[in-house]
This record gives structure tokens, sequence and C-alpha cells, in this order.
């Protein structure tokens, strides 16, 4: 393992990457015919089909809360209620997360609304005991 | 061109919770039944086309013929979520179709816990991502799906509720139906929370249940008797296409345009002659959106057109008179047959309390989340 890998926490997703100053960022994978991005891997373009090598891309950190829902009932263990959304981070691609730092409720959260992406450190920690990082949206300030 | 194909015999059990039954023995009980509806037995039959989900990997086909009578046809067993049962309907249909066959059964069958569906998505580190990265439970992403209907076109919850209030009313005129209850608009609204805008009375029944059908080419129906036929006038299926925000959050809609234009074109028709509509109701949300998909009524519209009445028995286009996936059930893999059932009995004119007067020509639509989305046109011969 590199000294790197062993100085960046463990993500919840594979795209969550840290910079070189540690900072950490959401990668795409853009087509380079058609520019389409995605967040995993495949084979070849879903749009355009074309199997040129896809180009790493820094995923912007803004975006717009494109619809929603706020979950009262799930899985037992799982915190409710949240907001599931899905967000479409400007000139790129759309994003599923959690919408925090908002009251779940509809009065509050509006779709249209300026999000962005944050990253937070989670309670769970991996068997070296470091703590995982993972990305949320919140409401961005005007 | 190749002949038309008919349904000769079709059935469904009434659905419920049978958790001491076997799979086998639930899908056998549908199958016996749409042969004694054809007036046919397993020996008459060339082939078997299973639909399923949770036992597909179990050879649920050949342990039916294991209950009615093992004759060694070909058995094909399918699974495609929700739409499982269509698709095994389908592959009947195609093998039909195709001159291969002149008899065959399709048959759909599913037996169910309770509670959510969905997937907690924990990887290997054993964190569930539910909750973390939003929800891809079934209620929260049809949800998602309801409020971008709002967001373009301002429909309300209450257009979402009416959708609960008219299908549990429906499943009233249905003995067949898991619940038998009225819900009105209060209740619905008030009922619990599950993900907004979708209240408990809002989301479908998980239930077991079983659906089949006798599927025959037209030098077979002729020589049974045409008497209580039904001709299938399309079939169609799908899957997603590259959409804009189909790998995030799962485009239900595009495959269900592509489905509908695709039976439409097939039929020789369009959506103002189709008398009666089964449609995949399995959230309230996603029945408003489907009357759209479906091109029941203009884009923007279906709102208004839940407020009209025009989805209610006797109204312009009656839609889910079974009382739909939200009170008769939703049998995973039994429900695309189950609403062949549906759409059949009305064509035959046999349909009781909620019959459809004049009924002439249906159309059944399912939707497995992946996306699989399977929609066939009915005609009464």
């Amino acid at each position: 393992m590199s000294d790197a890998a062993l100085a960046n926490p463990p993500t919840i997703v594979p795209f969550l990457k840290f910079g070189a100053d540690g900072a950490p960022y959401l990668e795409g994978q853009q087509c380079a015919d058609c520019g389409e991005i995605y967040t995993t891997e495949r084979m070849a373009c879903s749009k355009c089909f074309s199997r040129k090598p896809f180009k790493a891309v820094k995923l912007p950190t803004t975006g717009e809360l494109y619809t929603f829902s706020i979950v009262h009932r799930s899985y037992p263990g799982i915190k409710v209620p949240f907001v599931s959304a899905t967000v479409d981070l400007d000139a790129a691609c759309s994003l599923k997360g959690t919408l925090i730092d908002v009251e779940p409720d509809p009065n509050h959260v509006k779709t249209g609304m300026k999000v962005e992406v944050v990253f937070r450190e989670l309670e769970h920690r991996n068997k070296e005991g470091r703590t995982y990082v993972s990305y949320f949206f919140r409401p961005r300030q005007a | 061109m190749s002949e038309d194909v008919y349904v000769l015999g079709v059935d469904m059990i009434k659905f419920g919770r049978f958790p001491h039954r076997t799979i086998d023995g639930l899908g056998a009980e549908a199958a016996l039944l749409a042969l004694d509806d054809a007036g046919l037995g397993i020996r008459d039959m060339q082939a078997l086309y299973l639909g399923n989900v949770g036992h597909v990997t179990q050879f649920v086909g050949q342990k039916i013929l294991q209950q009615i009578g093992q004759t060694g046809i070909p058995v094909v067993n399918c699974t495609n979520a929700c739409a499982s049962g269509a698709t095994a309907f389908r592959e009947a249909y195609l093998a039909v179709k195709s001159g291969e066959f002149d008899l065959v059964l399709a048959v759909g069958v599913e037996q169910m816990g309770k509670g959510l569906l969905g997937n907690a998505g924990g990887g290997d580190d054993g964190i569930p991502r539910e909750g973390l990265l939003g929800s891809r439970l079934m209620p929260a992403l049809f949800a998602e799906v309801g409020m971008e209907h709002s967001r373009k076109y301002g429909t309300k919850p209450e257009h979402f509720a009416k959708v609960s209030v008219k299908n549990h009313h429906h499943s009233t005129l249905n003995p067949k139906a898991m619940y038998q209850i009225e819900t009105p608009l209060e209740e619905v609204m008030g009922a619990e929370m599950i993900a907004y805008p979708n209240t408990k009375l809002m989301c479908s029944v998980n239930v077991d249940g079983s659906a089949a059908a006798v599927i025959a080419s037209a030098k077979k129906a002729r020589e049974l008797g045409m008497g209580r036929a039904v001709r299938v006038r399309a079939s169609a299926l799908t899957s997603d296409r590259f959409t804009q925000r189909d790998l995030t959050l799962p485009d239900f809609n595009t495959c269900t345009r592509d489905a509908a234009r695709i039976a439409y074109e097939k039929a020789g028709i369009g959506p103002q002659d189709i008398n009666l509509v089964e449609l995949h109701d399995c959230f309230a949300t996603a029945e408003i959106v489907h009357y759209e998909n479906l091109g029941l009524c203009g884009e923007g519209e279906a709102g208004a057109f839940i407020d009209s009445g025009a989805t209610w028995l006797g109204g312009k286009v009656p839609v889910n008179v079974s009382g739909g996936l939200l009170s008769k059930g939703h049998p995973l893999g039994a429900t695309g047959i189950a609403n062949i059932y549906e759409v059949a009995t009305h064509l035959r004119g046999e349909a009781g309390a909620r019959q459809v007067e004049g009924a002439r020509l249906g159309l059944t639509h399912v939707l497995g989340l992946g996306q699989a989305c399977a929609v066939h046109v009915l005609e009464k011969v």
C-alpha cells in the first residue's frame, strides 16, 4: 500500500477521492466522445457506445435538487426521517445522496433549491479503527 | 404475416398470505384453474413459461409440473423483477406466434414476506448505504418520481392520494383482491408516512399469489371454439434506454412510453381506443405518472385527470378496476398475468359488479425496477 493510501481515510463510495493536499472530492468518468459523465466504471459509454478510454474528471460541488423524498420508514437501525435526494451537479452528472442540515419537511425541502456537496466523517470505523468518509448534500446559502 | 394469438383460459387465485403453502403448490393451483377455464388439461400443453422473482433459481416451473403432471415439455423460468409474469406471458405468446407451438401455459407466482422491498446496499464493509446515500427502497424511488411530476406540473399530494381512494374502492367489488376496504381521502393522507408523499395506504400490498393463462394459435382456437377467447393484439417489452438521470434515479417513464408506443403501433390503435387499463400502481405516485406515459391524458394533465373521475369505474377509461397493486395486492411474479386475467374477464363480460360495460379493448402494463416494462393489448373476439 502506498503512503497516500495509508494517509487517506476509507470512503463509502469508490469515486470519493483525496487530492495531494488531502482534500476530498468526487471523481467522474467522462466519455471521450460525447462528454457524458458517470460515477461508476463501464466498458463503453451507455449513451453513445464509444469504447474510447474514459477521462477522470473532478466533479463540481454545486448543484440543484432535482427531486426528493422524505423517508420516514426504513430498515431497522436506519435513522429516520432523512431526505433522499437526486441532485443535478452543475454542468456534470446527477448524483444520489442524502440532504442534510435542513428540516426533513416538505415545507423546507423544495425541488430546484441550490445545494452543495459536503464531506463528513461517519460514526463507522474500519478494522484499523479509521473513520469512514462520505459525501452529503446541504442547502447552499445565496 | 403470422397469425393472431389467443388467450383461451385465464385465472388467478384470491391473493393473500399463505406462509404455510409451497411456491409450486400456489403456482399449480392457478395453472389448474386456467386449464379448467380453457377446458383443457396439462397433456394438451406443449410448453410452460413461468414468471417468478423470489424462488426463480429453484425450478419453480418444473416443480409445478411435478404437482400437476410431468409431461416432459420444455419449461422456461423467467425473472424480470415486477415484470416477470408479463415476461413469461410474452415468451409464451412469442412461442405460439412463431409457429413453434399451438398451445402453451404461462404461470406467474410469488410468495413474499411482509415489509419494505429494496436493497439496504451494505458493502463488504458491512455499512448500510441506506440513509447515507439517500434511499434505494421502493417507496422512496417511486416517491421521487412523483415529486418530479410535482416539480414539473404542480401535482399535489392529494392527487396521488386520490389514486389510493379509487383503487381501494374498486377492490371492494373484486372478491379476489387481498383487501376489500374503502379508504376515504382523509384516511389515505392521514396514514403513516412511509416516504413522502407516499403514505402506507399509497404503497402496494406484499402478498402471495398466482395467476395463469392458456395461450393458443388461431388454428387451435378455431378448432377448440372461440366462445370465450380473447385476442392478444399486441405485446411489447422494453428495457431502459439511456436517459439523463436513469443511472441515478431509475427512469420508469421512458421505458413505459417506449413500450406503450410499440404496443399501440403493433395493435394499430391509439390510447383513445382503450376501454380499460390495468397499470402498475406499485405506489400511488406511479399511477399518476403512468396516465401520461400510456397516453391516457395529455402531458401535465394527470392531476386534473384523476380529479375528473375519468379513471374510476364508469369513467372515460377506468384504471385498475381490480383494485390494482395497491389493494388487490402485488405478488411480483404473478402481477403481470393477474392483470391479463382482469382485462380478459372484462372483455368476456364476466367481471360482475365491477364490469366495464362494452369493453372491447384493454391494456395491461407492468414495470420491473431495473428496468423492464411490458405492455399488452387485449381484444374481445
